[in-house]
């Protein structure tokens, strides 16, 4: 069977989206927190085609759009110190303070190079044992097990010029800053594919039971999609709110123990700032004791400089869902793919540049 | 001859001459080539003449479904055809790293005479220069080519007009998606293989058998999205494309949906845009699937008034979204 086929049959869906416009009698906001979401949405039409008292809202789901302006400014000040910089593609065109960015220091000398697996960057360390390695390591509850186990890796065979940069950042937190804020109306949540293959469904539950804010977890095809809106429009109708696991093909209910057991015996919860979002209490990780050997920070002390703290970028109250992007005023004009203000409009996955793509 | 290339091969000296005669006249000779002079002397073509210039980089020199050498062709060959013409004549010039590997290089100049001999055309001049190790990664191969324009007026980016069908010549991606897995090592479960090839004697047969072809542009760097972007603007109207008609490779799609790619931003090197009046779509498909290079083409969109240099995608779920320009290269995403 081809699964991912059968997820975009176009009868199916449009089955489902007949069903979605027969259950759309009065207005519903939902929301998405991962940008896999975002791009999916708005590449595969779905975002033309639901009735218009549905409003589809992209929150805080891309891992490049949370880095702070600090986080930023620390890796681009690492850049520029006598190191290879290691990264996921989708940081290379971040913009930090002052206008550089990974591309723009890579082409004055700085020595970036883009990696799929932090494995690879260890590997980088491990055939140049000379030179300093530092992997970014940026990204939610689906990266981080794998850069814990190459960390673990690291310290078992000795490594002692590989180093990471820690900016994850952990999904449930962020959710309840979300749903616990007064001024965030939202009906639905669809929550993070990816995310809760690790997460399990167990981290969720309190939007239910807490906030009374029904939400599914999601797959990625075109079909995945229509039907947890499909749900999450019923619950919210008849007032049934729940979590429910709409990605069983990938997602245990549990999680992914394994995987959260190395992240917790390399990383610990600490409270971290995401951008827009401002500090949110034990949503990022920070290595533990025994791994503080491999903190680029400890390491190389970058200086990084301060943000600027009027931009005039709205990317906070987009990724709150309190605009659209086209409601700030930088949109298209001053802010463009081209020439990004805030990463909201640089990552591929950000609302900002999903808007400025796809939207005719 | 020694194991690697030296600084010496560039010198215009002696080494520079065994150089020539055992690496580029063994694999490329021809009269034009053989006589050795400053420039090449062409007396038998005449009329509009299409001529081309393409410089190739690729990383790396070797890859599935081709290598530097047939791409260096290929891509030029190509690029003349798409006005029209029929390539005659290349030149080509290499630049190559002190320290190449002798056998790469012959591998190449062989792949090369190979690929011009299959597509009809003759390297006539060319050049070769060393330059110290570490000042160019491995070789760089620049061709410029040459060809007798068939058809009047020669097609043009700027003249797709309303009412016009766009076809393509077959799947997308296959080139952009192979040179990125074999460069990161990414295995799939079927190899994906660059679709270089030349595309002149399919597109001499449309010129011929179909006519009033009003565009033919191959969807090289950036895509089949980029390309209609071009001649969107180029030509001031708006082109609608059908996602559910774009023939692309399961193991492409796969392969991109994996990696966070859009398969129409990809490269291709072996494929071409055909836009001509709707009246003659039928025929130009017929002819485009009876040829090896064109056996997946498709009609895949229209012209239309619209949004002067707008592209718009409907989605197969019936949807629709722009299709727009990408700001830089594709970057693989975080998850």
């Amino acid at each position: 069977m081809n699964l991912s086929s059968e997820f975009r049959d176009p009868d199916l869906c449009r089955r489902v989206l007949e069903q979605i416009q027969h259950l759309a009698d009065s207005p519903f906001r939902f929301m998405e927190v991962c940008g896999t979401h975002t791009v999916s949405i708005f590449q595969s039409g779905i975002k033309s085609l639901l009735p218009e008292n549905i409003s589809h809202l992209s929150g805080p789901g891309c891992p490049v759009c949370v880095t702070h302006d600090l986080e930023v400014n620390t890796f681009l000040a690492l850049a520029k110190m006598d190191l290879r910089l290691a990264t996921f593609g989708d940081l290379m065109r971040v913009p930090g303070s002052g206008g550089d960015s990974l591309k723009k220091v890579q082409a004055e000398g700085a020595r970036v190079e883009i990696f799929y697996s932090a494995f690879d960057a260890l590997q980088l360390a491990v055939d140049n044992p000379s030179e300093n390695v530092v992997f970014l390591a940026v990204g939610f509850e689906t990266t981080a097990p794998t850069v814990a186990a190459t960390v673990k890796v690291a310290l078992n065979q000795q490594v002692e010029n590989f180093f990471i940069l820690p900016m994850h950042k952990l999904v449930p937190p962020a959710l309840l800053a979300l749903a616990s804020d007064p001024d965030i109306r939202v009906d639905g949540l669809l929550l993070p594919g990816h995310v809760s293959t690790i997460t399990g469904i167990e981290p969720f539950m309190f939007l239910a039971g807490d906030y009374n804010l029904p939400a599914v977890i999601s797959g990625f095809e075109p079909l995945d999609i229509l039907q947890s809106i499909q749900i999450l429009l019923r619950m919210h109708k008849e007032k049934t709110p729940a979590v429910i696991n709409n990605y069983k093909r990938a997602v245990a209910d549990q999680g992914n123990p394994r995987a959260r057991e190395v992240m917790q015996e390399v990383f610990k919860p600490v409270d971290t700032a995401w951008r827009g979002l401002g500090d949110i209490p034990g949503s990022g990780l920070s290595l533990r004791k025994e791994y503080l050997g491999f903190d680029a920070r400890r390491k190389f002390e970058p200086a990084p400089l301060q943000p600027e703290t009027n931009t005039g970028c709205k990317c906070g109250q987009v990724l709150k869902g309190k605009i659209l992007p086209p409601q700030c005023p930088l949109f298209s004009c001053v802010c463009t793919p081209a020439a990004p203000v805030g990463p909201c409009m640089v990552s591929t996955e950000g609302s900002c540049a999903a808007f400025f793509k796809y939207s005719l | 001859m020694t194991d690697r290339v030296l600084l010496d091969y560039g010198s215009g000296g002696k080494a520079s001459q065994r150089l020539i005669r055992e690496i580029f006249l063994k694999h490329l000779g021809n009269p034009g080539l053989n006589r050795l002079d400053d420039a090449a002397l062409i007396e038998d073509i005449s009329g509009p003449l299409a001529v081309s210039t393409d410089t190739f980089t690729i990383f790396p020199l070797f890859f599935p479904g081709g290598d530097i050498g047939s791409l260096a062709v290929h891509g030029t060959v190509n690029d003349v055809a798409m006005l029209g013409a029929e390539p005659r004549y290349l030149s080509c010039a290499f630049l190559l790293e002190e320290g190449l590997d002798m056998q790469d290089l012959d591998r190449i100049a062989a792949s090369m005479g190979r690929a011009a001999a299959e597509c009809g055309v003759q390297v006539i001049t060319g050049d070769t220069k060393v330059v110290p190790k570490g000042a160019a990664d491995k070789m760089f191969i620049n061709t410029t080519g040459i060809g007798r324009v068939i058809t009047s007026p020669a097609p043009s980016g700027s003249s797709a007009e309303p009412g016009d069908a766009v076809i393509i010549s077959g799947t997308l991606g296959d080139h952009g998606l192979a040179i990125l897995t074999y460069r990161q090592g990414l295995k799939f479960e079927t190899d994906i293989q660059s679709d270089s090839q030349a595309l002149n004697s399919l597109t001499c047969r449309l010129i011929q058998e179909v006519g009033d072809i009003h565009v033919l542009r191959d969807p090289t760097r950036g895509g089949l999205a980029t390309t209609l972007n071009e001649i969107a603007s180029q030509s001031g109207c708006e082109i609608l494309l059908q996602e559910d008609q774009v023939p692309v490779r399961r193991e492409v799609q796969g392969g991109c949906s994996f990696l966070g790619l859009d398969p129409l931003y990809l490269a291709n090197e072996g494929k071409f845009i055909c836009i001509l009046p709707e009246k003659l779509a039928q025929k130009a498909l017929e002819v485009m699937r009876s040829h090896p290079a064109g056996r997946d083409a498709a009609l895949i969109g229209h012209v239309r008034e619209g949004h002067k240099g707008r592209v718009v995608l409907r989605t197969s779920l019936g949807g629709h979204r722009l299709l727009d320009m990408l700001e830089g290269e594709q970057l693989p995403r975080i998850c």
